[in-house]
């Protein structure tokens, strides 16, 4: 019925292109309010947005692996860029995250913004419609223009009403993550380049630069360049340090927006970019590895330093870095549950984080303090925020029958399957997510009332409930019945494994366009093996670590 | 999902047909889910309640319950608790009796929905129904229903009163979702749900920093075992594909036997199990876990979810059987523990850390059971300790309730939980005095209460396999055997000692206080009366063969029941022993039979409870306020071995450390001084950046208009 009524409207053809465009239209509404009014007119805004980005639910062909609802505009002719558009089955739930975060972090804001509001809420929908856009565009141009496009609200959004060193978290983030793209840009030139030669015309087109064949030296330089920019994005140890500062620095809602989407953009570029544009390099032993290595440590190493922060925002910032591990790892073992996994532990990672930092803002907004110490004993005079932040935080260290639980099981399950090592040291992160979380929780919520000034503080509004209750509903949705998330991710996610796994040493040496016609282009250096043999010499298994006979 | 739901509440669920025979499930889902309702119910009049009370205290007071009779606000908690347990349990007895005239070999899988599927993974939200499943379910909704009813008269009086009936509701469900989950998964699911009730209810008082403390600690370290339970999981899965029990235990014997993934997998589910049941080394959050209600201490920390390591261990026989190096591990673990808890419960001075060491002790000995193969003695003792355990913790509870108000009387702050302060309260509570003083029998293994016989079934079961035509290290059995023995005698001798320092001489409590010392109300000892008397029968059930025939038997009142109807469940386990094994001893190590040695050990045993009896009777107990340190050995003990000691200074000390260097050397030192040095070396090379840096917005939204412009501009040309 649903399917039908959207249909008649002609969803698919206009949806993606509303949720970049209508938030743009929005900032206007935003500036031409009064300033009282923006925060309602923007909420009200991206709660029709949202409400618009649902109908994906049903719209989406979960049998398809490629791209849907895809358009395409020629927009720079002579460079061939164009503005097209087309989401899969990886970045389906990202955009629905990114709108669905988005209202809820201009809702969680209301008390909070108490400057320029206008000038904030049309940013925020500046941000909105960047993210969409990252995660929609099918034009590699178009990706790089939104990505950077993303980076300057949330610049500003930190920068302007952020903390006290809100100067120095700004300038060091964007710098971060500026140079971090820089090279990819360079990447991007290459392959932009390396198309037009062998294709005879010039094309930013996704599906145009996935049939460039690479040289395995060319992928490995490439992957570095790519990879170096994604990474700092998730954040990947050690690239991760801007994120703490930001954090805590921001704005809650730009809090919100940062851990919900903004570091998504980086895993996702490692599933849209890294695995099928690179397939060799992304499964050469020592990238695995690397890589690997990378995750474990920020799985680890971040639950320790994130267990002895006294400020709770700079806490969770860093347990962001911990989960994004898990996503890392998951990516990396190149297996259905181990992609499957790091997705839903994106998205999970999405409303439970973004969840806490809500929820530490309402704290903030009571008592203008970020420091544990300066709590303890809220339970007993906020019940309702208490129990909220329990199973909040319950979700982020992946209790059972919580969202968190689904994604770091699987994600691990799949690391388990090609690398036992390293999936069984990062399962020790299930012990550490408890080492950081509980004592963090105690200090606050629980242990005696002694402060008078913690006695004042107020329990939930209606308005905090309102934004509470479906976050910590999908915690729980998710938790138990994840398999429709996953059947509509699966297609795609096969896809991409089936990439790398063609592009093993052993696979194919040409590569068939499939552009319509069906032409078979021999590339330029045909002769040469895609991928160098020294660099080959391992391979990526160690599987026979505990051997059943 | 809605159609499963409404699929549990008309149909049950879809029972696979050919597995079900003649066994016809009778609303199963509806066990799991009432406790869930219940949960869901109490939990929203909890909320209510909590946004009441915090008004009060934001008002600068509390909350003023203490109207004498019980606050309005804890009637529906009161019915809602207790009733839902109650359906439950009666929906359980009819599934019960249908399954006992059904003799089922396979069990009933139900499969309600796909929990989850990633396209090489598939895990169902189903529930197996089988003799084991049965036997877990009639005591987790027995015991537990009788533990709800004592709690609405132990925690009349408490602020908390529906959040309190929330969490025990929730355990339930989380409960029964680990003994009826159908994988390995789903039982991963209770298996830390009943983790997470455990910690809100140890730390229920949770305004008491020491309560939260110990809450923290249990969760924590039942972590460490969880990722156990996990690798497991995952060696499970890249063995066979699936975590389901049916296909794991179906596909099981084809691995090796004594095969080091087999022993591997058997392995990491007992560090799990180790967790959860508090066995060495990770038994340490079970003691701090009395800081909870005493009605929590029965039912989660002694009746019901403890044990579900000796359900692991049980469920997964086959696997263990496949493994006599995990086996010998898990027995060996198992008596290790039995024999160190009874040495620290014997100085211990609050009677519920007591009953703490004791129940790390006697889960010990289950885990010899099931690690000698005899997985339907472990089983049995699993049973019979869940009566005669929660009796005594709900015993304690109202001893302690009495003493709670006679200090509260004269507002004394002395220790209402210290037996120092006790003795003589037979004279004030004849009823706990009695039923307490039955289930001491029982957990001494004194005929022919219920202890007797699934102790000493597991102790002889040890000798019997050690003693195996292949043992694979019969003496390591022998030593197993002497230890268990002599664990047997400190049991006997800890509780006397209990015993006649909270109910015998005289008392100790004040005289102004003991004028307020009472017996409980029938809410209460009407449950500790039910316990007593399956404290008694409970044993009956399962007495071998060679006993029952001599007068130890009790003639027709006994029979061999549970070993027979779990079969089905262990048929397979003991096909392989036998296959591997040979036939097991029928004489222990130093000679005699099973009627001999079980002759000797109650004859033992009632000889330690008369001296222990005479002895501390004899010795003069000062109150808790005037007595001396202890000195030597017996410090030791009483300091239990020093063991959180020990743990603090060598790894949780250490990982804080390391935290703390990580953090200020590692990412505030080296990489953030890399990342400001390069900022800085930027800003002083390129002065361009300096003239971006106005830090006025109009610049900024300035260069951004232009940027856009100039991408616009090219995109016509």
């Amino acid at each position: 019925m649903i399917n039908s009524m959207l249909e008649s409207i002609g969803y698919t053809g206009w949806i993606l292109h509303a949720l970049i465009w209508m938030p743009i239209l929005g900032m206007g509404l935003v500036l031409w309010a009064e300033e009282e009014t923006a925060k309602h007119v923007a909420f009200w805004w991206s709660a029709v947005v949202f409400v618009l980005s649902l109908g994906l639910w049903w719209a989406f062909d979960p049998s398809e692996a490629g791209m849907q609802m895809v358009s395409q505009t020629s927009w720079i002719a002579s460079w061939g860029v164009s503005y097209s558009l087309g989401i899969d089955g990886i970045s389906l739930f990202m955009v629905m995250l990114t709108t669905f975060s988005s209202s809820i972090a201009i809702l969680g804001s209301f008390n909070y913004i108490k400057v320029r509001p206008r000038a904030f809420y049309s940013l925020m929908l500046l941000l909105e419609a960047g993210v969409v856009g990252v995660f929609s565009a099918t034009d590699v141009f178009l990706f790089y223009v939104f990505f950077e496009l993303t980076l300057v609200p949330m610049y500003f959004i930190v920068g302007v009403w952020g903390g006290e060193r809100r100067i120095y978290a700004a300038i060091k983030f964007f710098l971060y993550t500026a140079f971090g793209s820089l090279l990819m840009l360079v990447g991007i030139l290459y392959l932009f380049y390396k198309a037009k030669t062998l294709l005879g015309f010039p094309t930013f087109a996704y599906a145009d630069l996935l049939q460039v064949p690479l040289t395995g030296t060319e992928q490995l330089w490439l992957f570095a360049a790519f990879a170096l920019a994604f990474s700092v994005k998730v954040p990947v140890f050690p690239f991760h340090t801007w994120l703490p500062d930001a954090h805590v620095e921001a704005p809650t809602p730009g809090s919100v927006i940062l851990a919900a989407v903004l570091l998504k953009m980086g895993t996702y570029g490692f599933l849209r970019f890294l695995l099928p544009l690179f397939p060799v390099a992304a499964q050469h032993p020592t990238v695995v590895t690397t890589m690997l290595v990378l995750a474990v440590i920020g799985i680890l190493y971040t639950a320790w330093v994130a267990a002895v922060q006294p400020d709770a925002k700079k806490l969770v910032a860093y347990t962001s870095v911990a989960h994004m591990g898990f996503v890392v790892l998951g990516i990396f073992a190149l297996t259905v549950n181990g992609l499957q996994g790091g997705l839903v532990v994106m998205i999970s990672h999405g409303i439970s984080t973004g969840a806490l930092f809500l929820l530490l803002g309402m704290l903030y907004e009571r008592r203008h303090t970020r420091q544990i110490a300066d709590f303890g004993g809220i339970a007993r005079v906020a019940p309702l925020l208490t129990s909220a932040f329990v199973l909040t935080a319950l979700a982020s260290i992946g209790l059972p029958g919580t969202s968190g639980f689904v994604g770091e099981f699987l994600a691990l399950l799949g690391a388990f399957e090609t690398h036992r090592v390293f999936a069984v040291i990062a399962s020790l992160g299930v012990i550490f997510a408890a080492y950081y979380m509980l004592p963090m929780v105690q200090k606050v919520f629980f242990n005696a009332l002694d402060k008078p000034e913690n006695r004042e503080i107020e329990d939930l509004s209606r308005r905090e409930m309102v934004i509470l209750a479906p976050l910590c509903a999908l915690m729980i949705w998710i938790g138990w019945n994840p398999t429709p998330i996953l059947t509509r991710m699966e297609p795609t996610v096969r896809a991409v494994l089936e990439r790398v796994e063609a592009a093993a040493p052993s696979g194919q040496t040409s590569i068939t366009l499939e552009d319509g016609s069906q032409v078979v282009i021999a590339p330029a250096d045909a002769q040469a093996p895609l991928v160098d043999p020294e660099l080959n010499d391992d391979p990526p298994d160690d599987a026979a670590v505990i051997d059943g006979e | 999902m809605h159609a499963s739901l409404a699929a549990v509440l008309v149909q049950g669920g879809q029972a696979t047909a050919e597995a079900a025979g003649h066994f016809e499930p009778f609303y199963p889902g509806l066990i799991i889910l009432l406790p869930l309702i219940g949960f869901l119910l109490n939990g929203v009049l909890a909320l209510r309640h909590g946004v009441a009370s915090a008004t009060a205290v934001r008002g600068g007071g509390e909350l003023d319950l203490d109207t004498g009779g019980r606050p309005a606000t804890h009637t529906l908690p009161s019915l809602i608790g207790p009733g839902v347990m109650l359906l439950a349990f009666l929906l359980t007895v009819v599934n019960f009796t249908r399954m006992l005239g059904a003799h089922i070999e396979e069990p009933v899988v139900i499969s309600y929905w796909t929990w989850m599927a990633t396209g090489t993974f598939t895990v169902d939200a189903a529930i197996q129904l089988d003799q084991l499943s049965m036997i877990m379910m009639m005591v987790v909704t027995g015991v537990g229903f009788l533990i709800h009813v004592f709690s609405v008269g132990y925690m009349k009086a408490d602020s908390g009163y529906p959040r309190y009936f929330a969490y025990l509701n929730l355990f339930v469900f989380f409960m029964l979702t680990l003994v009826m989950g159908s994988s390995y998964a789903l039982m991963f699911v209770g298996w830390e749900g009943v983790g997470l009730c455990s910690y809100l209810l140890i730390g229920f008082w949770f305004s008491d920093k020491e309560k939260a403390d110990a809450g923290k600690k249990a969760f924590i370290v039942n972590r460490i075992g969880d990722v156990g339970f996990l690798v497991a999981m995952f060696l499970l899965y890249v063995t066979f594909g699936t975590v389901d029990f049916v296909a794991v235990f179906h596909d099981a014997e084809t691995l090796a036997y004594g095969g080091s993934l087999v022993t591997a997998i058997a392995l990491f589910f007992f560090l799990g199990a180790a967790g959860k049941s508090a066995q060495i080394p990770l038994y340490v959050w079970l003691p701090d876990a009395m800081a909870g209600p005493t009605p929590v201490s029965a039912l989660i920390h002694a009746a019901t979810m403890v044990t579900a390591g000796v359900n692991l261990v049980a469920r997964s026989s086959v696997l263990f059987a496949l493994a006599p190096v995990a086996g010998a591990t898990v027995a060996g673990v198992g008596v290790l523990t039995a024999l160190f808890a009874a040495t620290i419960a014997l100085k211990q001075n609050d009677i519920k850390k007591v009953l703490a060491y004791s129940t790390v002790s006697q889960l010990g000995y289950m885990f010899v059971g099931v690690g000698v193969g005899a997985y339907s003695a472990g089983v049995f003792h699993l049973m019979t300790h869940a009566f005669f355990k929660a009796l005594l913790f709900l015993g304690a509870g109202a001893v302690i309730h009495s003493m709670h108000e006679a200090y509260h009387s004269t507002h004394s702050h002395e220790d209402a939980q210290d037996m120092r302060n006790m003795g003589g309260l037979k004279a004030h509570m004849p009823i706990t005095w009695v039923t307490m003083w039955i289930a001491t029998f029982a957990i001494a293994g004194i005929w022919p209460f219920a202890g007797f016989f699934s102790k000493d079934e597991i102790i002889w079961q040890t000798a019997a396999f050690g003693g195996a035509t292949h043992a694979p290290y019969p003496m390591l059995y022998t030593v197993y055997w002497v230890i268990a023995l002599a664990a047997a005698m400190l049991t006997a001798f800890y509780m006397t000692r209990m015993m006649v320092m909270t109910f015998h001489g005289t008392n100790r409590t004040g005289e102004e206080e003991s004028k307020h010392l009472h017996e409980a109300p029938v809410v209460m000892w009407a449950p500790l009366a039910v316990l007593a008397t399956l404290s008694v029968v409970g044993g009956w059930i399962n007495v071998p063969e060679s006993i029952r025939e001599s007068f130890l038997g009790l003639g027709p009142l006994t029979s061999e029941w549970l070993h027979h109807w779990l079969e089905p469940i262990t048929a397979q386990a003991t096909h392989i022993q036998a296959a591997n094994l040979g036939e097991l001893s029928h004489s222990a190590p130093v000679g005699g039979g099973e009627f001999m040695w079980a002759l000797i050990s109650t004859v033992l045993a009632i000889a330690v409870v008369a001296t222990t009896f005479r002895m501390v009777g004899q010795k003069e107990i000062v109150p808790a306020a005037q007595d001396v340190e202890l000195t030597g050995f017996a410090k030791v003990l009483y300091n239990k071995w020093y063991v959180d000691e020990f743990y603090d200074r060598v790894i949780v000390e250490p990982i804080l450390r390391t935290s703390r260097f990580f953090w200020k050397v590692i990412d505030a030192g080296i990489i953030d001084g890399v990342v400001n040095g390069v900022g800085w070396t930027a800003r002083g090379v390129g002065f361009v950046i300096s003239m971006f840096q106005t830090g006025s917005v109009n610049t900024y939204a300035f260069i951004l208009t232009v940027g856009v412009l100039v991408i616009l501009g090219v995109s016509i040309f």
